[in-house]
Formats: structure tokens, sequence, C-alpha cells
């Protein structure tokens, strides 16, 4: 059953990550990594990190991506979008990242293949994640509020300027 | 109960950070890449919580928040500038914006 899901997420979010890859228009893009996140939210659920899932859908899937989304339907790309795919020679670095790919994946099966991720243990609870927070990464997690106002402001002045 | 491999995990973020990285290079779609960015960006994510999972470590799940938000401020001030950059220039290939000055 747990097979089965992993099995279902995985292929999920591989199929999509290639749609994101291949799609010619951007906003086909944009849904296909929207799918891709969706089942990468099922595979932290897999993992026991339920606070991270509820975060993803949250944050990347409802406020990033449609971000994206509204940029790409603000810019209306209808005649250009065609002709932004011409760099042939750059395919074929797809080549050797598939090598390597296939040399990883390769030694990762061989090196972690008896180790299997206990089920039923959850420690990605809300509870725990948000005592961690303010504890011992309660530093950090403050400059991510100014890290969060800089941006803002950034994104004001390069908007206001043209 | 059956167990997962953490092999199947590694080998799917490592799949999902490969096409992440050929869509940056191969797109010229600033849009797109910025999209090829956020896979890469979850492919690690991925592989952080699986050994956070594996370990039973929360360091992981925390990093992973970190992420996200640095990846939030990303989209915000990028698309910005990919706005900016159509205002003056009437495109988003990233051939064509050669010059820092708009």
């Amino acid at each position: 059953m747990e097979r089965a899901l992993f099995l279902i997420f995985a292929l999920t979010a591989v199929v999509a990550a290639l749609n994101v890859l291949l799609r010619r228009h951007p906003l086909h893009s944009a849904l296909a990594l929207l799918v891709v996140l969706g089942a990468i939210t099922g595979l932290y659920v897999l993992l026991g990190a339920y606070f991270l899932a509820m975060i993803q859908v949250v944050i990347y899937a409802g406020a990033i991506l449609v971000l994206f989304l509204f940029v790409i339907m603000l810019l209306n790309l209808r005649a250009e979008e065609a002709r932004l795919e011409r760099r042939p020679l750059f395919r074929w670095l797809a080549v050797p990242f598939a090598l390597l790919l296939g040399a990883e994946t390769f030694y990762l099966v061989r090196t972690f293949k008896e180790n299997p991720i206990p089920s039923g243990t959850s420690v990605g609870l809300t509870e725990a994640v948000g005592r961690e927070l303010f504890t011992t990464y309660l530093l950090p997690f403050e400059v991510t509020s100014l890290l969060i106002l800089i941006a803002l402001l950034g994104a004001v002045v390069l908007a206001r300027r043209g | 109960m059956t167990t997962i491999p953490i092999s199947w995990y590694l080998a799917v973020a490592a799949v999902l950070f490969t096409i992440g990285t050929v869509t940056v290079f191969v797109k010229r779609n600033a849009i797109v890449m910025l999209l090829g960015i956020e896979l890469m960006l979850n492919a690690a994510n991925l592989t952080a919580v699986t050994f956070s999972s594996y370990f039973r470590e929360l360091g992981g799940q925390i990093l992973v928040f970190f992420v996200m938000v640095v990846a939030a401020a990303e989209a915000a001030v990028g698309l910005a500038i990919i706005i900016l950059l159509f205002r003056h220039r009437e495109t988003l290939n990233v051939d064509e914006a050669q010059l820092l000055k708009l």
C-alpha cells in the first residue's frame, strides 16, 4: 500500500517535471509545476513531515505559483513564445546530465539498498517543528522576517520605477 | 507494514533536480528558467526531508522551511525584475538582455 502510493506520487512528479521542461508555453509549464508540487506534498506525507506538506500547499502552490501564473498572464506572451527555443547546442547538455543521473541513481541504489525509512514515525508534527523553530532556531527565524521585508521593499521599488 | 528504501526517495529527488537543471540550461524564457530553479529547490527539499525522516532529526525539516521562505522572496524579486525587463525590452529572452542597464 505504502509502496503503491510512493510509486504513484513519484511517477506523477517525474512525468509532470518532464512536462515543465517540454511544454512550449510558460503557462503550461507553470501548471505542470503545480502538479509536481502536489506530488511532492504526497511524498512529504509519506515521510511523516505533515507540517511541511501543509506549508508546501499553502506557500508553494498557493502563493509562489499563483504569482508566477499572474505574471505570465499579465505579460500576455503570445507572439514570442515560439522563437525562444532556438538553442540547439544546449540541448546536447542533456546527455552528460543523463549519464550523471544514471551513475548517481546506480550509486544510491547500491549504497542504500538495505536502509528502509521507518514508517509510522512522524517527527514532523506541527508542534515539534514549532518548538524547534522558536527555541534552537529563533535567530534565523527572526532573520527570515527581515529577509521577507527586504524582498517586499525591493519588489515595490522595482515596480514603481518603471 | 512495508517500508520504503531511502534510495527510492533520493532517486526521485535526483531525477527532479536533473530535470530542473536541464530546464535552466535549455530554455531561454526567463520565467521558465525560474520555474526550473523552483524545481531544483523542491528536489533539494525532498532530499532534506528524506534524511530528516531517516535519521529522525528535525534539522532537515527546519532547513526546508527556510528554503521555502527564501524561495518566496526570490520569486517576488525575480518576477518584479522580469516585469521590468519586459517593459523595457519587450522580450523575455535572456540572450537579448545582456546589459545590466535597462
